[in-house]
């Protein structure tokens, strides 16, 4: 991906935005942190934080990358290349939102309500437009079933609790992960009566597969990568 | 027994494998409700006798029928809900154009929940998606979707 996005020295110093953590990234490296996004979305049961400072600059790098494309002799070979690139971007870009949105579909009463309970100053799960579709799934769904059904019954059975009624997402299922930074003392079992605690150290670049909720903060520290 | 016709309906969704959305059941819809109401009215009746009359034998009854009518509202519910998760995996395969044969297969309701839910999705996903000016990507996913749909063709030259 090197030359179309280096002819553009602008497109090479890139802010994350408010994310302290995502300063300045060179193009492969936003690209590379897109697709591990990508990749941890595809695999983890539940949702997670919405890295939309992310998607935002990889549009623009998207933009710049066809721009560039377009300066390019016709018919140059490198051209179908590039545009090979910019598709495959393209693609995973997509694809991470599907993720998302999928995820959105399948548990949105505990989609809003974690958004509803998190406290001022944490990160938002849901992206803007994120949360505004989920809040309309939730109107479409209720609107829908007392249309049929609801508003025929009884009057004591009107309503149907969504956060009961769907199910939550499955912390329990397994996954595979890569580890990025030594972890130790992760406890996999505490202790009860039958068994003594099982903790275990999690070495770096090692593969495990484990329980998701035993990892979950780990994923969203960057600690371990899903696989 | 009550509570029968409702197992029904949704024996009969379970049946059609996963994936195909059978019609939709208005009369058996129809007849759960009904007796939802019978069922209603008979404790209403008994609630009052109950405690106009002190007859605390009556208390069993009322709750079972209060049973019935929880069991009958939750299978309306999951019947009706199933139905939903059938027709929007359906609509992220197919896109925004659904079949003729399934929509055949929808009720009003479905349709209407299925536009407003279906406009924003297409509203988030050109926001989200087109935000930063792809003439490119729009007519490649337009036509993606159109040829899944069968009304183009994919030539290869």
């Amino acid at each position: 991906i090197s030359d179309a996005m280096s002819d553009d020295h602008d497109a090479s110093d890139m802010s994350g935005g408010d994310d302290g953590q995502e300063d300045v990234m060179t193009p492969s490296e936003l690209i590379r942190k897109l697709e591990e996004a990508w990749l941890n979305e595809k695999f983890s049961p539940e949702l997670l934080e919405n890295k939309s400072e992310r998607v935002e600059c990889v549009m623009e790098q998207l933009t710049h990358m066809e721009a560039n494309l377009q300066r390019v002799r016709k018919g140059d070979m490198k051209a179908s290349v590039h545009r090979m690139e910019i598709d495959r971007i393209r693609y995973v870009l997509s694809s991470y939102l599907r993720s998302r949105l999928q995820k959105i579909e399948k548990f949105f009463p505990h989609v809003l309500e974690k958004e509803k309970s998190r406290a001022e100053g944490d990160a938002s799960f849901l992206s803007p437009e994120e949360f505004a579709f989920a809040k309309e799934y939730l109107a479409n769904t209720e609107t829908y079933l007392k249309a049929v059904a609801l508003k025929h019954m009884p009057p004591n059975l009107q309503t149907v609790d969504m956060l009961k009624a769907v199910p939550e997402p499955c912390l329990d299922s397994f996954v595979f992960l890569r580890v990025r930074a030594r972890q130790e003392n992760i406890l996999v079992e505490p202790e009860t009566d039958d068994q003594r605690e099982y903790v275990v150290d999690l070495d770096e670049g090692s593969q495990h597969l484990m329980r998701y909720r035993t990892i979950a903060p780990l994923v969203s520290s960057g600690a371990v990568q899903l696989i | 027994m009550f509570c029968e016709k409702a197992i029904e309906i949704i024996r009969e969704l379970h049946r059609m494998g996963d994936g195909q959305l059978p019609a939709f059941n208005e009369d058996g819809i129809r007849q759960v409700l009904e007796e939802m109401k019978a069922l209603y009215e008979q404790n209403q009746s008994d609630v009052n006798e109950a405690k106009s009359e002190g007859k605390s034998e009556l208390i069993p009854t009322i709750k079972f029928r209060h049973c019935c009518l929880l069991r009958n509202q939750r299978c309306i519910a999951a019947y009706l809900y199933d139905r939903l998760l059938r027709i929007r995996t359906l609509r992220w395969e197919y896109g925004s154009v659904l079949p003729t044969n399934i929509r055949f297969h929808m009720c009003a309701e479905e349709v209407r929940c299925l536009k407003d839910h279906g406009e924003f999705e297409i509203d988030d996903g050109t926001i989200i998606l087109l935000k930063k000016n792809s003439q490119h990507f729009l007519p490649r996913w337009k036509c993606e979707q159109l040829i899944r749909q069968g009304v183009l063709e994919h030539i290869m030259s």
